[in-house]
């Protein structure tokens, strides 16, 4: 068994949260969570050890907008390991305007599942 | 051209949109909000990182999103908006001279006036740190709307001084943009920047934090091309013999931000010279009766949910304040 | 460049080579004004005190004497007609010791020889009545009511773009490096290659001047770069002193001054310090300390906590004792305009209309042009009333946009600044001329903003926006 700690990253409080886990046949299973302040948390800390993701956002270029750019996110977390891979995608699209805060605008980016929408109006 | 309203809110950013809501919902009608940028929503709009909202909303939203949410709100009422128009003065009897494109000089009376212009960063400049004044060096918040707004990167190799919070999210957005961060220095012994940003935007990318560390010169004529930095002893005074150099094409400045008040200076109200915000006895309401602050203006915050928390309750003040005036 | 034969090629687009240009313009000759740098006023112009003297320091009988109350008048005079900011606001050279006492009444007798008027003995009240702020130690001071602060950019910005809009050929990024003769005319060739011929070169190229007499086989002087640095205080603290305040002058220079800056901002400094590198405009630790210690014994409330930018300017210091200013005795193509040390930026539309009369001298026949134009307007909307503003916005919107906030500056001004003659290139020439940047956010709102009108009026991407032209670029070429 091995102990981490993690920082959560859920809310400003930023708790120092402790997970148990052992890994089983290649995979990392959580066997215990304290100092956890929320449920959130108890899921983040969970998440971090066994595979830790994170809310990408970013912009992509803007036609015909006010400004050149559009800011975006990924509508889920997408897995940390991937966020580079997400990047390269995002950074070969380009919107026309009108688009609408909520508009997919790229789905299954990186092949993760989880679609990019726009978080702005443009 | 002449108007007569019964709230002026000055500044569309978090502030003056949660107030001028407030003030609505209080009964109050004839609400202008006065913005200076083409949209409203401030400097949310370039803070395109979530975390934003979990008090207010109980979910996390990016900054675009949470000032959008404001917008709607807004739109959804009467309360009118003047977008790309720059306030240019104040008098304490509340009469506001504002200019714009269309309009030219307008001339706005206003029963009450909520102050809500937000903040500006500290720059190099008021650091003083010595060496040379090339290309390149930026505060944070100019280059997060370089590159989130207009889509232009700053530099390739950055150092960021300062360990405030847009410097670690710029940090973390350069990186994601294909530049190196090479490190953040810091001259307190502890960082500035709320836990979870240190976390998500330095460890995520293994960004080395540096403590009690500062720079001691500039160095490039033309674009910037290294820092001198050093460390500092328990007076902040930077240790002879600790220098290094630290080689970049681009300096970001995350040191602090301070309340912007000048036009509060103009209007004769009374300025804290700790928090450099308006001093307000109770109910934001500043020296001048009348006249209520709220936001980075009365006092610099780490989180935009405190701000609308805080003018609501501006908003609320200003709303009575009316009311007791036209008993 | 159009058609690159001249009859006088000046080097050097500061405050001298401007005026000298600005002079020369007046005339049908054919003249081109040369510049290394990515704009006008980017050397000593750029960075100094941009006090207008009245003339009691230099040594009586002096050329230094001479241009000093010359151009102390023209400046009065032409600031008016060209819409340079000027603010007659007056100096005094404060005593703080029995010493100085002694100094002062020395100036005052000095300029009573150069016919300064308008110069007063001053005792302690009414010194303090006039400063409040001042060391209680002062003991009394000489008032100079013809002193008074300008825009030494626009001292130059200025002439520069009256010499262009009446033909005289700006030439920008061209630093002289070699030079050929050709006949009659001696071909000035730049660092790329390029080439400039001229009847008679006017060696304007302040720090530089050594270097470019040495072309011509003048090794008569040398100029050694003295540093000097400065801070700027927030407009908020204008209100500390109404006057410039020197103290009696020192070995190396006029000392350490305070005075209100024509914006209305409070400067301190300089330095003055001989150095090697005359590039070298590094503020230090040490040198900013020195400035607030000298600024403190004048007006003791000074502080750092107020400072909002600091420079540093290099002055030309040509050890003579005096400009050097005519013909070389070397090489008769080649007119030295060298050593332009304080009080240079008064001297400066004297130095123009000397250079022309020695020049005229010699035999040149100057022909007057028929339609010089010297009127300048300049829109500063911050200035303007209400219904001037008003009646400005309805012919061109943008004086409606307010881009620099902390400066009150409207895109319209800002677009002015890049169009109008000897126009802004880049941003710091955009700060320089319409103060955008300038103020206590140091261009961090508008920054941007700048950017992109700058890009829109020069047709270029925003990305190929510099600050200062060279390799000086804002961001990375490649959009995100």
């Amino acid at each position: 068994m091995q102990t981490t700690n993690v920082t959560c990253v859920i809310c400003p409080k930023g708790c120092n949260i402790e997970v148990d886990h052992e890994n089983r046949d290649g995979k990392e299973v959580v066997l215990a969570v304290r100092n956890n302040k929320c449920p959130r948390g108890y899921k983040y800390a969970s998440a971090e050890v066994v595979n830790p993701e994170r809310v990408l956002t970013s912009t992509v270029r803007l036609e015909g907008g006010t400004y050149p750019r559009l800011s975006v996110k990924s509508e889920y977390p997408v897995p940390k390991t991937s966020l580079f891979d997400c990047m390269r995608e995002i950074r070969t699209v380009s919107v026309t305007s009108p688009v609408k805060m909520g508009d997919i605008i790229i789905e299954n980016v990186a092949g993760t599942g989880v679609n990019i929408v726009a978080t702005h109006n443009g | 051209m002449k108007m007569n309203v019964n709230v002026a809110v000055i500044g569309g950013g978090p502030a003056g949109l949660a107030a001028a809501l407030e003030c609505r919902k209080n009964g109050i009608d004839n609400i202008l909000v006065i913005e200076r940028d083409k949209q409203l929503g401030g400097i949310l709009n370039q803070c395109i990182h979530p975390g934003f909202g979990l008090h207010v909303f109980g979910e996390e939203l990016t900054g675009p999103e949470y000032a959008q949410r404001y917008i709607d709100m807004l739109s959804d009422t009467d309360i009118k908006t003047l977008t790309d128009t720059m306030v240019l003065s104040l008098t304490p009897q509340k009469v506001i001279r504002a200019v714009n494109t269309s309009l030219g000089v307008v001339e706005i009376h206003s029963k009450a006036v909520i102050l809500a212009m937000g903040c500006r960063e500290r720059t190099r400049g008021m650091l003083r740190i010595p060496g040379t004044r090339p290309a390149g060096i930026y505060t944070a918040g100019t280059a997060q709307r370089l590159v989130n707004i207009e889509g232009l990167m700053p530099g390739k190799n950055t150092v960021i001084l300062g360990s405030g919070d847009i410097g670690l999210i710029m940090a973390r957005r350069m990186t994601l943009e294909g530049a190196k961060v090479s490190g953040v220095y810091e001259i307190m012994p502890k960082s500035g920047g709320l836990k979870r940003n240190i976390v998500q935007c330095l460890n995520d990318f293994g960004i080395p934090l540096h403590l009690s560390k500062t720079a001691v010169e500039i160095h490039g004529r033309e674009r910037i091309e290294g820092i001198t930095v050093a460390a500092v002893d328990e007076n902040l005074s930077p240790i002879k013999g600790t220098e290094e150099y630290v080689e970049c094409d681009t300096l970001l400045l995350s040191v602090g931000l301070i309340p912007e008040n000048e036009l509060s200076r103009g209007a004769g109200i009374l300025i804290d010279p700790k928090t450099k915000g308006p001093v307000c006895e109770s109910g934001f309401e500043t020296s001048v009766p009348g006249i209520f602050a709220c936001g980075n203006v009365y006092k610099v915050y780490d989180l935009v949910d405190n701000v609308t928390k805080d003018s609501v309750l501006a908003g609320r003040y200003a709303a009575e304040y009316i009311r007791s005036k036209s008993e | 460049m159009k058609n690159n034969q001249f009859d006088f090629a000046v080097i050097g687009a500061g405050v001298s080579g401007a005026w000298i240009a600005y002079e020369l313009s007046k005339y049908t000759a054919k003249t081109c004004l040369i510049e290394k740098e990515n704009d006008v006023a980017m050397g000593a112009t750029k960075a100094n005190s941009a006090i207008i003297h009245a003339g009691y320091d230099p040594v009586p009988g002096t050329l230094m004497a001479k241009l000093n109350i010359r151009g102390n008048e023209l400046v009065r005079k032409l600031c008016k007609k060209m819409d340079i900011p000027f603010r007659q606001i007056g100096s005094l050279v404060i005593a703080l010791t029995e010493e100085d006492e002694a100094k002062i009444r020395e100036l005052y007798e000095r300029g009573l020889q150069n016919g300064v008027d308008g110069l007063r003995i001053l005792n302690k009240t009414e010194t303090l009545s006039l400063e409040p702020n001042l060391s209680p130690e002062v003991r009394g001071a000489l008032f100079a009511e013809t002193a008074g602060v300008c825009s030494s950019f626009e001292m130059s910005c200025a002439p520069a773009e009256v010499a262009e809009n009446n033909g005289v050929e700006l030439i920008r990024n061209f630093k002289v490096e070699n030079i050929r003769i050709n006949g009659e005319y001696t071909v000035l060739v730049s660092s790329s290659g390029q080439t400039v011929s001229a009847r008679t070169v006017i060696n304007a190229a302040g720090v530089h001047a050594d270097e470019i007499a040495k072309l011509f086989g003048d090794d008569s002087f040398i100029i050694t770069p003295r540093k000097g640095e400065y801070s700027i205080l927030d407009n908020n603290c204008g209100d500390l002193v109404h006057h410039v305040i020197f103290q009696p002058p020192v070995k190396f220079g006029k000392g350490i001054l305070v005075s209100q800056t024509v914006d209305g901002n409070i400067i301190v400094g300089p330095t003055a310090e001989n150095i090697d590198d005359k590039e070298n405009k590094a503020t230090t630790f040490e040198g900013q300390l020195t400035a607030f210690e000298g600024a403190r014994r004048s007006v003791p409330s000074v502080s750092e906590r107020d400072v909002i930018t600091s420079f540093t300017g290099i002055r030309p210091i040509g050890g003579k004792g005096d400009f050097i200013i005519g013909f070389s005795d070397f090489n008769n193509r080649l007119f030295n305009v060298a050593g332009i040390e304080s009080p240079g930026l008064t001297a400066g539309p004297a130095i123009g209309e000397y250079v022309v009369e020695k020049i005229a001298e010699s035999g040149f026949e100057f022909v007057a042009k028929e339609n010089f134009d010297n009127n300048r307007k300049v829109i500063r909307f911050k200035d303007l009333s209400d219904d001037e503003k008003n009646k400005i916005i309805a012919q061109n919107p943008l004086y409606g946009r307010v881009i620099c906030r902390c400066e009150t500056v409207t895109e319209g001004e800002i677009a002015d600044s890049v169009t109008r003659g000897a126009g802004a290139r880049d941003m710091d020439g955009v700060k320089r001329r319409v103060r955008a940047g300038m103020g206590r956010c140091q261009g961090g709102f508008c920054g941007p903003r700048v950017m992109e009108i700058i890009a829109r009026e020069l047709d270029i991407p925003m990305s190929e926006v510099t600050k200062f032209g060279g390799a000086s670029r804002m961001t990375e070429k490649e959009m995100i």
